[in-house]
């Protein structure tokens, strides 16, 4: 599966709940292709903008979409990566602040 | 004299790519690490000295001589360096 196939799958079950992706899609296929990138390397889809410990059982709070998108999405309408974002975030109805880092350090290992 | 630039990033992620895209257009004199394609103890190293700056330690961490940025931020990005 490709960037474009990804886009299509996961676009029809996220919407639904409330997460669209960016609207700019240079930042959405980019961020598409490094999670199927991260599922070649390490075997399943690490967060792109995060450091990835390189085991599932230390990195499940950050496998796409993360645990910390709901708060993210929520406060600040956009994941810290950028990929999902809300619908007002993508109107433009709400300011697009930088997203600060959510994950305790203390999971980042080494 | 120009600040020593450091880009502390991430291959993958968008965030650092737009940094870099943004200090190549602006002509900034720069170096960078892809700290996830190290390993071992120059991984562990790196995430020290990255800690040293930003004790949450997410990238891109981009560091203009003594200023330290967490995130892209542009416009601190031209105050460091001056950038109309």
């Amino acid at each position: 599966m490709d960037a474009q196939g990804l886009y299509k799958t996961l676009r029809a079950l996220q919407e639904p709940k409330g997460y669209y992706f960016n609207k700019d899609m240079d930042m959405t296929i980019s961020l598409l292709e490094s999670l199927l990138k991260n599922r070649t390397r390490y075997g399943y889809m690490a967060c792109p903008c995060r450091l990835a410990n390189g085991e599932l059982a230390k990195d499940k709070d950050i496998i796409c979409p993360c645990v910390y998108r709901e708060p993210d999405v929520r406060e600040y309408g956009a994941c810290f990566c950028g990929l999902y974002v809300s619908e007002a975030w993508n109107n433009e109805a709400i300011e697009h602040e930088c997203v600060p880092e959510r994950r305790p350090v203390e999971k980042i290992l080494g | 004299m120009p600040p020593k630039v450091m880009l502390y990033a991430l291959s993958t992620c968008i965030h650092c790519k737009n940094t870099k895209k943004y200090l190549d257009e602006h002509n900034v004199d720069y170096d960078y690490v892809y700290v996830d394609q190290l390993a071992g103890d120059e991984r562990k190293e790196l995430i020290a000295k990255v800690k040293e700056y930003n004790p949450k330690c997410s990238f891109p961490t981009l560091v203009i001589g003594e200023k330290c940025i967490v995130g892209f931020k542009k416009d601190e990005i031209n105050q460091a360096l001056g950038i109309e």
